[in-house]
C-alpha cells in the first residue's frame, strides 16, 4: 500500500496552521504544570532574571514589532509552525536512507 | 532584559527553564539524550525513505502548533498536549524522539521556550521517557490486549497518559537530584498535576489517530491489528 503522501501532507499542515494562527491566542494563560509546582513549592525565582540564550527572536510566542498580543502570538505560532514543517522534512533528508 | 517565566507568558507544562537544575544533571542527561539520538539517526536512516521525511515534517508541525495550545485543568493550572507517543505510533519511537529533538531545539531558540542548558533534560524527559518509555508501554499493552482494534486504542490512550505522568516525574527527580526542590515534594507535585494533563494527552492522541485511521490507515506504522479485525475494516471500508 504505497500511496500517494501529498494530500495528507498539504491536510496535515494546513490543520496545523489553522490551529497556530486560531487557536493559540486563546490558549489558557495559566501557570503550566512545572511552572504552578515552581511556584507553589518556592523554586520559580531559581529560573528567573538568568538565560542562557538570549538571541530567541520570538521569545514567549510573540512578534516583539506587533502590539496586539493575541495577533502577536498566533503570527509567531504561524511562522514556527511553518518553519519547523521545513526544518524537520530538511532533517528527515538529511538522515534517510540514500 | 529577562526573558524567563513570569506567570502568564505561554510556556511549555514541562519545559524547564535555566536555572533549575544542576550544571551536573544537564551535563549527564545531554549526554543520555545525546547517545540516544544519535542512535536513533542511525534507525532512522535505516527505515526511512522518500515517502516518511514529509510525514516526519507535518507530524513535528502539528506537534509543535498543538502545544501552544494550552488547556486550563484543576487550580488554575495549565497544560498542553505533548504528542512524544502520538508521533511515536505514526512514525514508529526513534523518528518521534528525533521530531521531539527538533521541536524542543525550534521551542528553545527560537521562542525561549525551555532553557538551552536544560535542552538534554528536557530531550531526555519529553523525548527519551516520552517517546521512547510511552511507545514500550504502548507496545506492552498493545500485545497484552491482544492487538484487538479496540486493544489498540486503549493501549493508546494508556501509554499517552503515561508519557505525560512518566516525563513529569523524571523532571521532578532531576529538580530533587539538583536540590532545587525535594523529591517528597517535587515528585508528588509534578506527577498529581500531570496526571491531569495527561488526560487531555490520552483525549488529544487517540482522536487524532483515530482521525487519521480514519483516511489514511496507512501512515499509522503501529496499527497492526490481527487478521480478523483489520479483515473486518477492510469489508467495512468497501461498504462505506
Amino acid at each position: 500500500m504505497k500511496r500517494r503522501l501529498n494530500g495528507f501532507v498539504y491536510i496535515g499542515l494546513g490543520f496545523s496552521l489553522l490551529v497556530a494562527l486560531l487557536l493559540s491566542p486563546f490558549a489558557s494563560t495559566s501557570p503550566d504544570g512545572l511552572e504552578k509546582v515552581a511556584e507553589t513549592k518556592g523554586f520559580l525565582e531559581k529560573g528567573k532574571g538568568w538565560t542562557f540564550w538570549r538571541h530567541a527572536p520570538f521569545s514567549d510566542y510573540s512578534l516583539p514589532w506587533i502590539e496586539n498580543e493575541k495577533v502577536s502570538t498566533a503570527l509567531s505560532g504561524l511562522i514556527g509552525t511553518l518553519a519547523i514543517f521545513f526544518i524537520a522534512i530538511g532533517i528527515g533528508k538529511a538522515i534517510k536512507k540514500r | 532584559m529577562i526573558r524567563n517565566s513570569s506567570p502568564g507568558q505561554k510556556r511549555g507544562s514541562m519545559h524547564i527553564p535555566d536555572g533549575f537544575l544542576s550544571n551536573g544533571v544537564n551535563a549527564a542527561t545531554f549526554v543520555i539524550s545525546a547517545a540516544a539520538c544519535s542512535y536513533g539517526v542511525k534507525r532512522v536512516n535505516r527505515n526511512f525513505g522518500e515517502r516518511e521525511v514529509p510525514l516526519m515534517g507535518v507530524t513535528a508541525a502539528f506537534i509543535f502548533a498543538a502545544q501552544m495550545i494550552n488547556f486550563p485543568v484543576a487550580g488554575g493550572t495549565s497544560g498542553h498536549f505533548l504528542g512524544a507517543v502520538f508521533s511515536s505510533v505514526l512514525l514508529g519511537p526513534w523518528a518521534s524522539l528525533i521530531v521531539m529533538t527538533i521541536v524542543l531545539f525550534v521551542q528553545c531558540l527560537g521562542f525561549a521556550d525551555g532553557g538551552l542548558t536544560a535542552i538534554g533534560s528536557n530531550i531526555f524527559n519529553m523525548g527519551v521517557v516520552g517517546a521512547l518509555g510511552g511507545y514500550g508501554i504502548f507496545i506492552f499493552l498493545f500485545t497484552l490486549f491482544q492487538k484487538t482494534r479496540k486493544g489498540f486504542f486503549s493501549a493508546l490512550a494508556i501509554a499517552s497518559w503515561f508519557s505525560i505522568v512518566m516525563g513529569a516525574s523524571a523532571a521532578a527527580i532531576e529538580l530533587a537530584i539538583s536540590g532545587t526542590s525535594p523529591l517528597k515534594v517535587a515528585l508528588p507535585a509534578m506527577a498529581g498535576t500531570h496526571a491531569l494533563i495527561g488526560i487531555g494527552e490520552a483525549i488529544v492522541t487517540t482522536a487524532a489517530v483515530s482521525l487519521i485511521l480514519k483516511t489514511r490507515p496507512d501512515l499509522v506504522s503501529a496499527y497492526r491489528v490481527r487478521q480478523e479485525d483489520s479483515k473486518k475494516e477492510a469489508v467495512h471500508e468497501k461498504t462505506a
